[in-house]
């Protein structure tokens, strides 16, 4: 079995890990790391609940072989808020009580950071299919949906503000 | 292809509480020395709220912020006995338990005060600011961590709680099942809106319009996840989730991941509109029922009956497949035409 | 922004009280800190130095006497540090409601002589690692025979059915009952009474919890011996009590710590693998994890059972029901975990929210050889209700009768007897009705809008 040193920028933080073949972007980043924001719902790929960004764009960390992403840039749930001061998703789920459990929430919150990153002012639609692979058996998504689209219209605000 | 419009109706009650055991959920409160109250329990929060529901009934009883109240649950070590988190039960049984606790807590509380401000405790009052204070005579007061300091470190006094939710167990008869379960109903009425397209049999539930009489809302928001999530739930059980082609026909009952077990996303899910009524439970923390359970179930024959209404096909049968309304308008055209 | 439904404090104006602090108010969720940042604790976010882990092998047949198991292959695997086998569990019968008095324990924690469904656990293996484990799972050869099995609960109750189960009927016997009874009135004489008989057939398929975080514990020994349980059960002492009497061990050995749950529904209450690592964790003395994979999740672990339910009314032209027959029979599947309790809450459900004054209802909890099924969201009472409002719709439309208005005619009230004899009070159907309706603009006549649940009806009289 090749072990292979696999060298991660980590919400910004150089990181180095050692990595079998089999060994999953998300056992690297819970087992190796210790960033357990990225949860195990299925390892299929199917759930969403391990969604990180990779270089940018949204994947499912169950699904990314960690020797496989040398070198990438990775975003995860615990990289957002700037000590206490939650980005505009995380402070929308809160006061949006977009959340029950919590067990898809980091993975849901990933995804929609992805689509307001590059897509500021997303339609219900554009919102929809961006969370499309996320499950979430608790809110019925009306809220989630509901605190991206109040999240986007913050974030534009803001941007506004400093032009 | 004709996309069949058609409206549905179900009205339903649910019990809080089941009690075939009594029932029971305990809760000890304790103050620190800088008036912080721990509420400790080993109930069990599945996220449905349960941490921020008993915590507004402690604050609300022992009359402090909710900032002074502190939740520490589910270890069996330091918590007392909770029989779980199932049956509706949750914020009734817990919220009684809670509330009992943190009026003997208070009771506590209320007479260190007074004998720090050498009043009778019988005249003091809180108003949920952090101070206890006289009646009538607002300037005579006292905040609630020098309340805790006193009893600490000048009174030696615990202010502390007990508290115990337990219903008398019931037996069923068995001849005739007389039995004593529940602690109290809630109610609710759907109505569901309903396309159903007669190529595909695909049934679109566009809105559901919803009823619910829950004791008391504790709180708002959270009233509203749960009519809003179990809606969606029931939405899933109705048109979503579907066992086929495992059952019946083999023994598998079910699909192995979410690729083939299929639910709602947040495209496919209804409009929807409620409404709260509140008729106090007298056994209920302040007045509450229990209705985590019960929000997935009126949407379900509502969309049955929706179904019927908008293309004239009985469904009698969980969930309500393309299949089962395709083999349905089959059905009615073969009798028009015999 | 919090989403919240209007109060209509209109309704039940004289009883409702106010003047709280905190009570009634949107406070913020206590938890949703954690959510969003990612440092909320589920039990899988604790790791642990030299943590094993736990994977099973499974029964390939429905039905099947066992003849030999061989875990020879299984222990050569590199990794595998114990192989375990109902002799290692010390009381290996169980049910779970045997804490509320249920009997008989009628579930092996590993399969002995026989399996009763296709996926009943035979072997478990604990392993360095989660592969070496699932290849140490996989080389357990089970050597069966098979034989008949039972799919279908009406069959399963027929006389000539292959009897299953050990305690000698393929259903729950309540108090020498084959089915949980309710007998109000004399159902035969309101038939008889009747304008109209409707008979129909409602039923249903099995339906997964699925919530997004599996089933699973971690198990810590501890230097004095005490094993600390971190699981995502719904009911800590619950597993405390159940775990400690299959262990044969004080239950003060157990320590449960719990509370955060990546969603229940009622599917994470069976005890189902807490018992497995614990002694696990106890043969090795080390950490042991046993969660379940998705598969195990939808295949394994019990979903809300299929019922089947036939309902019988007699109904008067003027809207009235003057008698309701159910006949309902909850497939347990092979094991009877919760069923017992929510067949029993089925039937003090029936007949439904409404007042009739003749209820004839048998709620059978039947054994087949399915996926045991067991408690969810809705116990007893979700599939009840699908049955019930469907018939109440298909009556109102039999008889021409305004659907809301004929649930009104019927719809409970304080004051009355409910088929259980339990006197109903707090009741609030009729109000429910009548704001469901104004916030459809569905017309209700005058005297349908000045019903109410606190005065009785005197039509029922």
């Amino acid at each position: 079995m090749t072990v292979k040193i696999v060298n991660l920028k980590v919400n910004g933080v150089d990181k180095a890990l050692m990595a079998k073949p089999e060994t999953t972007l998300l056992l690297a980043l819970r087992e190796h790391l210790g960033l357990m924001g990225a949860k195990r719902g299925c390892a299929q790929g199917a759930c969403g609940s391990c969604t990180v960004l990779l270089d940018g764009d949204p994947v499912v960390s169950c699904l990314v072989p960690a020797v496989a992403v040398d070198g990438a840039e990775v975003g995860t749930v615990e990289g957002l808020a700037d000590g206490r001061t939650l980005s505009d998703v995380q402070r929308a789920f809160v006061d949006g009580f977009a959340t029950q459990c919590g067990f898809c929430t980091p993975g849901m919150i990933m995804s929609a950071e992805a689509l307001l990153e590059r897509n500021p002012d997303p339609t219900d639609d554009e919102i929809n299919e961006a969370i499309s692979g996320n499950v979430c058996r608790c809110t019925g998504y009306e809220p989630i949906v509901s605190a991206i689209r109040d999240a986007a219209a913050t974030r534009r605000a803001s941007a506004e503000a400093r032009v | 292809m004709t996309l069949l419009h058609g409206r549905g109706y179900a009205s339903v009650n649910y019990p809080t509480g089941m009690n075939l055991g009594g029932d029971p959920s305990q809760a000890l409160i304790h103050a620190t020395t800088t008036g912080g109250f721990v509420v400790t329990l080993s109930s069990v929060d599945l996220g449905q709220g349960l941490k921020t529901v008993v915590a507004q009934c402690a604050a609300e009883t022992l009359g402090i912020p909710m900032e002074n109240v502190i939740i520490d649950t589910a270890d069996t070590d330091t918590g007392p006995h909770c029989m779980g988190t199932f049956a509706s039960r949750g914020t009734h049984r817990v919220g009684n338990a809670v509330i009992m606790a943190a009026r003997e807590a208070r009771e506590v509380m209320l007479q260190v005060a007074a004998d720090e401000l050498e009043v009778d405790a019988g005249d003091l009052e809180t108003d949920g600011t952090g101070y206890v204070h006289l009646k009538g005579s607002p300037d005579t007061k006292i905040h609630v961590q020098d309340v805790a300091m006193a009893a600490h470190f000048d009174q030696g006094k615990t202010i502390s709680g007990r508290g115990i939710f337990l219903k008398e167990r019931s037996y069923p008869v068995p001849e005739t099942g007389e039995m004593d379960p529940d602690s109290c109903q809630a109610h609710a009425c759907t109505v569901a809106e309903v396309e159903v397209d007669d190529e595909t049999g695909v049934v679109t539930v566009l809105t559901l319009h919803n009823a619910y009489e829950i004791g008391r809302a504790l709180n708002p928001a959270m009233v509203s996840q749960q009519i809003e999530g179990g809606a969606w739930m029931g939405v899933s059980h109705a048109v979503f989730e579907s066992t086929e082609p495992y059952y019946p026909a083999s023994r598998a009952h079910g699909p192995v991941d979410f690729c083939e077990y299929l639910m709602p996303g947040p495209a496919e899910i209804p409009a929807q509109t409620s409404v709260i009524l509140e008729r106090p439970a007298p056994n209920g923390p302040f007045g509450a029922k229990g209705i985590g359970e019960m929000t997935a179930n009126a949407p379900i024959p509502a969309i049955a009956n929706a179904i019927f209404d908008a293309c004239g096909v009985r469904l009698t049968t969980m969930p309500f497949t393309p299949e089962s309304v395709l083999r349905g308008l089959d059905a009615l055209r073969a009798e028009g035409q015999g | 922004m919090a989403r919240v439904n209007p109060i209509d404090g209109e309704f039940f104006k004289s009883e409702r009280t106010s003047g709280f602090n905190v009570i009634g108010t949107t406070v913020p969720r206590s938890d949703a800190l954690g959510h969003v940042t990612g440092r909320t604790e589920f039990f899988e976010d604790r790791t642990f130095p030299d943590l094993a882990h736990v994977k099973i092998h499974r029964s390939a047949y429905h039905h099947a006497r066992i003849d030999s198991v061989d875990i020879s292959e299984a222990s050569k695997v590199p990794g595998v540090l114990r192989v375990i086998t109902y002799k290692d569990v010390p009381a290996n019968w169980y049910t779970v409601l045997r804490l509320i008095g249920i009997e008989p324990n009628d579930e092996p924690v590993l399969a002995e002589d026989r399996v009763l469904y296709a996926g009943e656990p035979i072997v478990a293996v604990v392993a360095d690692s989660e592969a070496a484990a699932i290849e140490g799972a996989a080389r357990v050869k089970v050597g069966y025979t098979a034989l008949p099995a039972v799919f279908d609960v009406e069959e399963a109750m027929s006389p000539d059915a292959p009897v299953i189960k050990q305690a000698g009927t393929n259903f729950f016997v309540y108090e020498g009952h084959h089915a949980r009874r309710i007998r109000f009135g004399d159902v035969e004489e309101g038939f008889a009474q009747a304008d109209r008989i409707f008979e129909w057939r409602y039923s249903s398929a099995p339906i997964e919890h699925a919530p997004t975080e599996t089933t699973g514990c971690v198990v810590v020994p501890q230097a004095d011996g005490r094993l600390i349980i971190h699981t995502n059960t719904q009911a800590a002492f619950f597993t405390l009590d159940n775990t400690a009497l299959i262990l044969d061990r004080p239950f003060t050995d157990l320590r449960v710590k719990g509370g955060t749950v990546g969603g229940g529904f009622g599917g994470k209450v069976d005890v189902m693998v807490e018992p497995l690592a614990c002694i696990a964790a106890a043969l090795t003395n080390r950490p042991v994890k046993f969660v379940y994979t998705r598969e195990e999740e939808m295949q394994v672990s019990s979903p809300r059972a299929a019922e089947r339910i036939y309902i019988k009314d007699g109904v008067l032209d003027d809207g009235r029901i003057v008698a309701r027959k159910i006949m309902l029979y909850v497939d347990a599947g092979a094991y009877s975990r919760h069923s017992p309790y929510g067949t029993t809450k089925a039937a003090a459900h029936l007949p439904g929210p409404y007042t009739i004054p003749n209820v004839y209802a048998d709620c059978h909890c039947v054994y087949t050889n399915r996926t045991p099924s067991s408690a969810m969201r809705g116990f007893g009472v979700t599939i009840a209700d699908f049955a019930i409002e469907s018939q109440m719709d298909r009556i109102a439309r039999a008889l021409d009768i305004d659907p809301l208005r004929f649930r009104l005619i019927n719809a409970y009230r304080d004051g009355d007897m409910k088929a259980h004899r339990k006197v109903a009070s707090g009741t609030a159907l009729i109000e429910v009705i009548q704001r469901a309706a104004a916030l459809v603009g569905h017309d209700l006549p005058e005297e349908y809008l000045a019903l109410s649940s606190s005065t009785p009806g005197e039509a029922r009289s």
